[in-house]
């Protein structure tokens, strides 16, 4: 159980059985009054904001959930499958749970699927990926200045900005948190 | 800026005076929470030790000391932090709230900022006559209900938060005056009216700086709001402090005084432009 005093940027509790994030937090208390703590909870389900204030005496429940090691099977339209490396369970996201993380998935990846209590909410992928360029315009020498960079796409339609260097059929590692380049993986 | 404070009240007449920091017991105030220390708390204000002061016929007298209350931590509050806090005998609230003016004036000239204080984006006129708010009519203009209302909705405090500290202090200062009087332990209700106590509070930019008041100089009733304040720390689970006995022993002999403490942490956040009580401190907490 956490207490209002434990109320913190990046907690997770759990509010009639959905869990959310304290994404913002202000302590007040006017002269004389009591302890207020006045909160942005961000749902981790649907991404909706509420904003609550509690008094010092409230109590939480931490919210439930758990980070599995998952591999990325294949997607079928909007549902996208991952499979546990220990247990061999699959579960499925949405599309819209997904989000950004599907322009730099390939199959067998392995990521983090979050999990509240055995309902699957969330995806973290690795921090590094290697992708291969699937279309690349020919770099011609000398026709650019340093620090130019041309559009590419990756093997997964991701289209990108890279150095103009790069050629088709090479790999990349990009970067999952920024979603940018961030070098040339040698062969 | 603790140099020109001292020079504007040693000027006035008044004594400088330097009371312990450790203390067997407290006025209780069930939402103020002492940190317990060697069998006493470490004070939450210097209130008590003053007026006893005042009780042996120290007429004006203030003081610049460290407070510490348990549990308070947010961009205005430090669980220890600095407390101006000064107190003239034959004297009322309204005496309190001139003083206030004189001094903010004062500080601002001493400390070459001028008449205006910039804030949070406001310029703040610092030369009177500032805003002088009761907080029945700051509950009519900015909140969706009366102070009665929300006293007995048991939200008092969340409204005021909310809708009313963040207009209050943004053209002149404001002196937000005569709270209810369940909201008041150690202030005087007014002659003309016992619903209320005469009790203000100073904002500057929305910042709560002081609470002062008229003080309550009537052993009987004290005792019996201290018993008050008892009983909900008991029903709130807190270990109710013992009952301050010498303290009610000589509040007889104290003539009628106004009091009142200041936030100095906050007071420099208002007059340097500060937006959280860590920037002027030399080390928050979380730095030690």
């Amino acid at each position: 159980m956490y207490s209002a005093s434990d109320l913190r940027k990046g907690l997770k509790i759990q509010i009639e059985d959905e869990p959310y994030v304290v994404v913002d937090f202000q302590f007040s208390k006017p002269g004389k009054g009591q302890a207020l703590y006045r909160c942005k909870l961000k749902n981790m389900i649907t991404g909706v904001i509420i904003s609550p204030t509690y008094r010092s005496g409230d109590t939480f429940h931490p919210a439930d959930l758990e980070e599995r090691r998952m591999q990325y099977l294949y997607n079928q339209e909007d549902e996208f499958w991952f499979m546990d490396v220990e247990t061999y369970e699959q579960s499925m996201l949405t599309i819209d749970q997904v989000g950004d993380a599907k322009n730099l998935m390939t199959d067998n990846l392995e990521v983090d699927i979050l999990f509240f209590g055995d309902r699957p909410i969330g995806i973290t992928l690795p921090n590094f990926v290697d992708l291969k360029v699937a279309r690349a315009d020919p770099w011609v020498k000398g026709d650019s200045v340093a620090g130019d960079t041309k559009p590419i796409t990756l093997e997964t339609g991701y289209v990108l900005r890279v150095p103009p260097f790069i050629e088709e059929g090479e790999k990349i590692t990009v970067d999952t948190r920024t979603g940018e380049y961030v070098t040339r993986v040698k062969a | 800026m603790i140099r020109a404070i001292r020079a504007f009240f040693l000027d006035r007449g008044y004594l400088e005076v330097d009371t312990p920091h450790l203390l067997p017991t407290l006025a209780p105030e069930v939402h103020i929470q002492a940190i317990v220390a060697d069998g006493g708390f470490l004070q939450t204000s210097p209130e008590v030790c003053m007026k006893r002061l005042l009780a042996a016929d120290y007429g004006k007298i203030f003081q610049i000391c460290r407070a510490f209350r348990k549990d308070e931590r947010g961009d205005l509050h430090l669980p220890e932090f600095s407390l101006l806090e000064w107190y003239h005998t034959h004297a009322d609230y309204t005496g309190l709230m001139s003083d206030c003016e004189a001094l903010l004036l004062h500080l601002a000239h001493g400390l070459n900022l001028g008449d205006t204080l910039c804030y949070r984006g406001r310029d703040i006129a610092l030369k009177g006559p500032w805003e002088r708010l009761s907080v029945e009519a700051a509950f009519h203009r900015y909140a969706p209900m009366s102070a009665k209302t929300a006293l007995e909705a048991n939200c008092f405090d969340e409204v005021l938060v909310r809708d009313i500290e963040p207009r209050l202090g943004v053209k002149t200062p404001t002196i937000l005056y005569d709270y209810p009087a369940p909201l008041a332990a150690l202030a005087r209700l007014k002659p003309e009216n016992q619903d209320l106590a005469e009790r203000f509070e100073l904002y500057v930019g929305g910042v709560e700086l002081a609470n002062g008041f008229s003080e309550l100089i009537d052993p009987a009733e004290q005792r019996h709001r201290f018993q008050r304040e008892l009983e909900k720390m008991r029903k709130s689970g807190m270990k109710p402090y013992p009952m301050p006995e010498k303290f009610l022993s000589v509040l007889a002999h104290m003539p009628e005084t106004a009091g009142i403490a200041l936030g100095v942490d906050r007071l420099a956040m208002v007059l340097f432009g500060a937006d959280k009580i860590d920037d002027v401190v030399a080390f928050t907490p979380q730095e030690l």
